[in-house]
Formats: C-alpha cells, sequence, structure tokens
C-alpha cells in the first residue's frame, strides 16, 4: 500500500477513493448490518441469500457491503439497499424469503417491499 | 414497529459512520474525511489541541463525566519521558453494547482518536484494553490497526511531522471491576484487576507509574468531528453543562430495542416514547434504569427531565454508560433491585470488607423481602447499610452499588411496604408471595389445568368448576399458563 506522508496525500488519496466511488454510482448498493447481534439474529444468512439470489438471476451492477450497526438492533436483519439514483432504503426483519423478495421485487423491478424503516435521525457527515 | 416521530430526535456524532461504511474498508472511512483531523492536530501545538477539546466541552462517556481537556492537560502538564492513552473498552454493563457497535461500526475513527489524544498529551503509545467477548470487535479493530499502519497513518513519522504513535491490544476477561480505571491500569500490567486508592490519578501516575490518559471508546469516537467541526459547534448542542450527544444501549421493556443517539437535553419522555416507542404489548411504563448497576430507577415522575448528568444526579440516578433498562407494570421493582445486587455480589473484588461482605448482607435482606419474610427493620438496615457501603468503599462499584436499592426505596416505597406489610407483590413477580386460585364463575371445568399441575393439587368433577388446594400449590404457575378461559387468578 502506498504510504501517506502528508495531508495533501490524505487528499489526494481521497480523491481517488471519491472517483472510484462515483463510477459505483451506476451500481445498485446492497449493504447489510454484519455487528454481533445483526449477525445473530441472521444477518449472513440474508446476505447470502442475496447474493444467491443476484447470482440466479444473472445480474451485474450490484455490489454487496457490510456494515456495522444500523441501530435497529429491534428490526434485525436489516439491509440498506440503494438503487442507482435514489435514496438508500432500510429494510428490516430479513429473513431468507424476504432476502429473495428484497432481490427480485425491489432490486429487479423497483416494486415496494414490505419492512421498510424510516429514518428516524440526523447524522454528521464530516 | 411502532411508528417514528416525523420530527428526527436523533443526532448521530459518535455514531456517525455505524452503519454506512464498511468497518474493514479503510478507504471507506478515508472517503469520509478520515484521518483528516488527525492530519489537522498535527499543525496545531498539543496545548491547541487539548485547548480545543476543552472548548468543546465535551466530558467522559465512560460513567463519570469528567471533562476530557481537563483531563488530558493534566497529563499534558506531567512531564514524563513516556506516557500512555488507553482506551476502555471493557463495557461490563449489564444492558449495554454502544461500545461494541462503535467498535465493530466505526473502529477507524477511535483509532485515529487515538493518536490524536496521543499527540495532545505527548504520548506515543497506546493500548485499547478491550474484553476477550467481543472477538468481532477485536477483528475489525485489528485489522483497521494494521491498516492504518500500512498507510503511515499510525507508527513513525506520522504525516511527516515527526510524531510517532502506535496502538496494540489488551484483553480482559471480563470482569466488571476492570472496566474501573486504575484496575484497568494494573490488569494491563498483568497483575490482578483490583482497584487502588485515588490520587495518584492515572493522568499522574498511571500505566508503569507513567502518565496515563484513560477514555471511553464513545469519548474517543467524538474527538475526530470536534477536530474537524470545531469547539464551538459542539459546544453549540447539548445542554449548559452537558455538550454533545450521547449514545444510549435501550433494552429491556421496550418496543424499538437498539442504540439510539441523542443531543443531551432531551427528554427521557422523548427517548422512551418517541423514539422507543414505548412499552410493548400496551403495558404500562414502570420505570428505566440509568448507569447500569451503579445508577437508579426513573419513574413517571421523572419522564420530562431533560437529560443531562446534573439533572440525571438530581433524580437520583445517573447518566453512566449509557445503558437503558426498562421496566413495565409487571416488574417488580424490588426484585430489580436484587438482580443489580446480585450482579454486583457476583462481581465485587473483595478487596474491601463493605463492599465484599456489605453486597452480601444487602442481597440476604431484599431476598428475605421478596420471600414475604422482611419486615420494618429491614428497611432501616437496608438504609443505614447502604449509606455506610456508600462513605467506606474504596473504588466506585462499592461506593455506588446501593444506589439501585436506595433509588427503588425512594421512588417505590409503597412496592417494599406491600411485600413487608401485606406479604404481596403487586406486579405478581415474587413466587413465594403469590397466590393461585380459580374464578368458578369462569371455569369451565376442561380438566387442562389438573393435567399439567406437577404436583396435583388441582381437583374438580368434569365440566364443574375446579379448585386448587393452596397448602400444596408450589406456585409453578403452570395452570395459569395453561388456562384458555383465564380462570385462573394470580394474586
Ligand atoms: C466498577 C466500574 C466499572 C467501570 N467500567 C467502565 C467501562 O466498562 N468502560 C468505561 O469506559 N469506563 C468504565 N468505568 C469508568 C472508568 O473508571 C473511567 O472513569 C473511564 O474509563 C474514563 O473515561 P472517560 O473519561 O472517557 O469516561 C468504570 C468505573 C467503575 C467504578
Ligand atoms: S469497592 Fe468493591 S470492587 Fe471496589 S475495591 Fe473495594 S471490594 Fe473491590
Ligand atoms: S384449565 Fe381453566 S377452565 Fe379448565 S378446569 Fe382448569 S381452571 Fe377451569
Ligand atoms: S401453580 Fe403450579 S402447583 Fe399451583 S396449582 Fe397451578 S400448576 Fe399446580
Ligand atoms: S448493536 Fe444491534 S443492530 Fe446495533
Amino acid at each position: 500500500m502506498s504510504t501517506i506522508r502528508s495531508l495533501e496525500d490524505l487528499k489526494a488519496k481521497r480523491q481517488e477513493i471519491l472517483d472510484r466511488k462515483a463510477v459505483a454510482k451506476g451500481k445498485t448498493i446492497i449493504n447489510v448490518s454484519l455487528a454481533t447481534c445483526s449477525i445473530a439474529a441472521g444477518g449472513k444468512v440474508a446476505m447470502e441469500a442475496m447474493q444467491d439470489e443476484v447470482a440466479k438471476n444473472g445480474l451485474t451492477g450490484v455490489e454487496f457491503m457490510q456494515s456495522g450497526c444500523m441501530t435497529y438492533c429491534y428490526a434485525e436483519p436489516t439491509v440498506e439497499i440503494t438503487l442507482p439514483g435514489k435514496t438508500p432504503v432500510v429494510f428490516g426483519g430479513v429473513d431468507e424469503n424476504r432476502a429473495r423478495e428484497l432481490v427480485t421485487e425491489y432490486v429487479m423491478k423497483g416494486e415496494p417491499v414490505e419492512g421498510i424503516i424510516p429514518v428516524n435521525y440526523e447524522r454528521v457527515v464530516l | 414497529m411502532a411508528a417514528t416521530t416525523t420530527e428526527k430526535k436523533q443526532l448521530r456524532i459518535a455514531t456517525r459512520n455505524c452503519g454506512f461504511i464498511d468497518p474493514e474498508n479503510i478507504d471507506d472511512y478515508i472517503a469520509l474525511r478520515g484521518y483528516e483531523g488527525l492530519a489537522k492536530v498535527l499543525t496545531m501545538t498539543p496545548a491547541e489541541v487539548v485547548d480545543l477539546v476543552k472548548r468543546s466541552g465535551l466530558r467522559g462517556r465512560g460513567g463519570a463525566g469528567f471533562p476530557t481537556g481537563i483531563k488530558w492537560g493534566i497529563a499534558l502538564g506531567n512531564k514524563a519521558d513516556q506516557k500512555y492513552m488507553v482506551c476502555n473498552a471493557d463495557e461490563g454493563d449489564p444492558g449495554a453494547f454502544m461500545d461494541r457497535a462503535v467498535l465493530e461500526g466505526d473502529p477507524h475513527s477511535v483509532v485515529e482518536a487515538m493518536a490524536i489524544g496521543g499527540y495532545a498529551i505527548g504520548a506515543t503509545r497506546g493500548t485499547v484494553y478491550i474484553r476477550a467477548e467481543y472477538p468481532l470487535a477485536i477483528k475489525r479493530l485489528k485489522k483497521a490497526i494494521d491498516d492504518a499502519r500500512d498507510y503511515g497513518l499510525l507508527g513513525e513519522n506520522i504525516f511527516g511531522s515527526g510524531f510517532d504513535f502506535d496502538i496494540e491490544l489488551k484483553y480482559g476477561a471480563g470482569a466488571f471491576v476492570c472496566g474501573e480505571e486504575t484496575a484497568l491500569i494494573r490488569s494491563m500490567e498483568g497483575k490482578r484487576g483490583e482497584p487502588v486508592t485515588k490520587p495518584p490519578f492515572p493522568a499522574q501516575s498511571g500505566y508503569w507509574e507513567k502518565p496515563t490518559i484513560v477514555n471511553n471508546v464513545e469519548t474517543f469516537a467524538n474527538i475526530p468531528a470536534i477536530i474537524i467541526n470545531g469547539a464551538d459547534w459542539f459546544s453549540g448542542i447539548g445542554t449548559a453543562t452537558s455538550k454533545g450527544t450521547k449514545v444510549f444501549a435501550l433494552a429491556g421493556k421496550i418496543q424499538n430495542v437498539g442504540l439510539i443517539e441523542v443531543p443531551m437535553g432531551i427528554t427521557l419522555r422523548e427517548v422512551i416514547f418517541d423514539i422507543g416507542g414505548g412499552c410493548p404489548d400496551g403495558k404500562a411504563f414502570k420505570a428505566v434504569q440509568t448507569g447500569g448497576p451503579s445508577g437508579g430507577a426513573l419513574a413517571n415522575k421523572d419522564l420530562d427531565v431533560a437529560i443531562d448528568y446534573e439533572s440525571l444526579a438530581a433524580c437520583k440516578s445517573i447518566m453512566g454508560s449509557g445503558g437503558m433498562v426498562v421496566m413495565d407494570e409487571d416488574d417488580c421493582m424490588v426484585s430489580v433491585a436484587k438482580f443489580f445486587l446480585d450482579f454486583t455480589m457476583d462481581e465485587t473484588c473483595g478487596k474491601c470488607t463493605p463492599c465484599r461482605i456489605g453486597s452480601k448482607r444487602l442481597y440476604e435482606i431484599l431476598d428475605r423481602i421478596t420471600k414475604g419474610k422482611g419486615t420494618r427493620a429491614d428497611l432501616d438496615h437496608l438504609k443505614s447499610l447502604s449509606e455506610i457501603i456508600k462513605d467506606t468503599a474504596l473504588c466506585g462499584l462499592g461506593q455506588t452499588m446501593p444506589n439501585p436499592i436506595l433509588s427503588t426505596m425512594d421512588t417505590f416505597a409503597d412496592e417494599y411496604a406491600a411485600h413487608i406489610d401485606n406479604k404481596k407483590c403487586p406486579a405478581h413477580v415474587c413466587t413465594a408471595l403469590l397466590t393461585y386460585t380459580i374464578d368458578p364463575a369462569k371455569c369451565t371445568g376442561c380438566g387442562l389445568c389438573t393435567r399439567v399441575c406437577p404436583v396435583e393439587c388441582i381437583s374438580g368433577t368434569k365440566k364443574q368448576p375446579h379448585t386448587i388446594d393452596a397448602t400444596r400449590c408450589i406456585k409453578c404457575g403452570a395452570c395459569y399458563d395453561k388456562c384458555k378461559f383465564d380462570s385462573i387468578i394470580k394474586q
């Protein structure tokens, strides 16, 4: 890895990362909460089911990522899906069936699927 | 899932990145201006950094709420050949998981903040003391440290500034007392995790007798945001004495269990009802224990109190580290006090007599009361013993251990009285004080209860009301759970 030696280096690095992320803008991003409790509630199962469904349907342009606590312990497993150009939406209680449905209905057709958790916080973005 | 109000009550600073970045990908963190705070402080003098943190008004989130900048200033002022920056990730409070969530969701913010603190006080070495029961947090933290080191953001000559700083992990076995900073330091030195008297404070003489700053995970998580957005921004949020936000872990009888982060000054009512959705199954809210075993129970009368360090203390509770255990009408407050005592009794290190033996005696009295064998004199004993322990215990564990008792005795005096004078548990929790009877008007004589009663003390003929022989009933509740006609009365 390249060493970051100065603030300028850091800013250049950041720009490079942002450019890379901009390319991903045209993609669907499926972000699965994988903190200890989300995993215990079945987060990995949901992730695998969605990966399987994406593969089965031969979808390209879908990227998976893991994150930590989405703070909705009562609704775990939770999955955040960002369709290209759309606001991210968080779904709760994503068991295996719901996970597959999210891919076939929401990701593939943009159809609304039950279990959307409304955003209830403001967040400081640095 | 309860609906949330349209007005957003939560403000996320410490948990700003949790759920939004891949905690195992340093680039995700850098994309959100990660490590810019560190780069910025390296252009300032340590005294300027300390001053900035002081002006922000940030207070320690681990429980005591000591101003972070003042603590850093003490360590900066103490000259030494080596100083240490320690992150307290021991998190032992029952019901609390804020620190785990931050470490699992955004480990780099803690890594960056430790380096910032290290620069501010003049430390080149940092240690995260983390409980071994947090394997995922450990894994992600380790990766964060390795990746930061690979990028040159930890190690020698960071940002070409000449500042060296590196972080190692030390594992705790998960003893509650090891979260107390002097015990934590002794545990880091490979000794028994027993507290020692203060002063000297760790900022004067800590790890290997060198100036050492111990800060909580959440305290650290606020630091990069404060550095980038400035002291005025942070001190503009919150109340006069308590700035910024606080992360709470809502647990117990609450609809929306989980982590929340709210600005200081929000009321308990907003937290429990607007954000938490109130108690499930339409049950009535009864109390909320803040501060875990060191805290107290807040009741209906306290719901409109604005949450900050001072007002919670005025209600005989504490902010604590952020565990909030909610209780509803089905909870017995004497049993709740007993539950927390049971915890501290197990966790006392045994070094001092009031704590070691006092916890046992307190527990015995509470146990007696829940079994219907308590007397009025027991109440006096509970009170005087509690006060003596508070005054004479060496560390915070013993000094705060009686708090759940004192606070429930104060707010729920009638419940204690019911257990003692009427031998009744109003919440129907204390088994020994319950009686099971059958309402003849409702009983259909289906006979289901006779089949489940383990001691065969229910009798009756088919299609006729049944009866329970109270002298033989062991109060197991099996009949109550089974009866489809609500004919069994539990009192
Ligand atoms: C019995 C006991 C347990 C404690 N456990 C923790 C803990 O798990 N995590 C923590 O950060 N502080 C804990 N503390 C508080 C620490 O002693 C110390 O005040 C804190 O880590 C300082 O950091 P802060 O100023 O950032 O809050 C505990 C204190 C006591 C008395
Ligand atoms: S008060 Fe309790 S936990 Fe603290 S040192 Fe004394 S015996 Fe140990
Ligand atoms: S189960 Fe209920 S209704 Fe049936 S006999 Fe027992 S008390 Fe009566
Ligand atoms: S409470 Fe248990 S022991 Fe008592 S009558 Fe019911 S089933 Fe029998
Ligand atoms: S720790 Fe449970 S989702 Fe947050």
